[in-house]
């Protein structure tokens, strides 16, 4: 019996949830709210020279690529199921599209990571 | 004479009852998940462009709209949050501790705690860290 590719999609699902359960509330807040208004927090939370090295450190590599790449796994599986909930019934095409741009952007976040450098 | 197998309209099933509303609106925060991942995959794109480049990211940011909209994303975000951790317990196989088995309830505290504590965390260390 041919073995199914279900729990790696679905492993992947499962682990963007945990991860954006946790923190895409906080990361909302900071990236679209509280750094961009000062609302909580001054402006220069965000600003250039930090944020630049945070992506050149290591461990802030690491939480970029895991929150992009885990968040975009995570909606292409639900965005997935979900059509079906809707009534649309999504053939090969849809899939390869939806897991394509997740993996697109895994991809993207790995290779823009590497160029930013330590 | 044949007769045409019943079959019954699924038509806008969910919006007949809350409780699949509820279910829709948890299964659709995962489209905001995307989004907001794109948003940032679009700002390490710019930040590698420099620092003009990645300031135009943050410009465009503190657009009205943008904040409005980060405003939205945020309450999909904490609803996705508080779904995620209350279907949990069914989500994992049974836990005895001492034999007896955990109540779901524990398990969706735990959850929503570590949330809470996470969130505290970066939020302090983006606050007060090197500012």
């Amino acid at each position: 019996m041919k073995r199914s590719n279900a729990p790696i999609f679905w492993s992947l699902f499962g682990a963007g949830g945990v991860l954006s359960a946790l923190l895409a509330p906080v990361l909302v807040y900071i990236t679209g709210i509280g750094a961009s208004t000062g609302a909580g927090m001054p402006q220069s939370a965000l600003a250039y020279p930090r944020v630049l090295a945070f992506a050149q450190n290591l461990g802030g590599k690491a939480v970029l690529f895991f929150v992009i790449a885990l968040f975009l796994w995570h909606a292409a599986h639900r965005i997935y199921h979900c059509l079906h909930d809707f009534g649309v019934h999504p053939g090969l095409t849809t899939k390869l599209m939806l897991y394509g741009s997740a993996l697109a952007g895994t991809v993207a976040a790995a290779v823009l990571l590497l160029t930013i450098g330590l | 004479m044949t007769r045409l197998p019943y079959v019954r309209p699924m038509q806008g099933w969910w919006r007949r009852n809350p409780y699949y509303v509820r279910y829709m609106l948890m299964e659709t925060t995962s489209v905001i998940v995307g989004l907001y991942a794109g948003i940032l995959l679009v700002g390490v794109w710019r930040l590698s462009q420099g620092q003009a480049a990645y300031e135009a990211w943050l410009a465009a940011l503190r657009q009205p709209w943008a904040v409005a909209f980060h405003g939205f994303m945020l309450l999909a975000m904490l609803y996705h949050a508080y779904t995620w951790w209350k279907v949990l317990p069914k989500t994992l196989p049974l836990i005895h501790v001492g034999g007896k088995p955990v109540p779901g309830l524990l398990l969706s505290a735990a959850g929503w705690t570590a949330t809470l504590v996470i969130s505290a965390a970066v939020y302090a260390a983006v606050r007060w860290w090197g500012l």
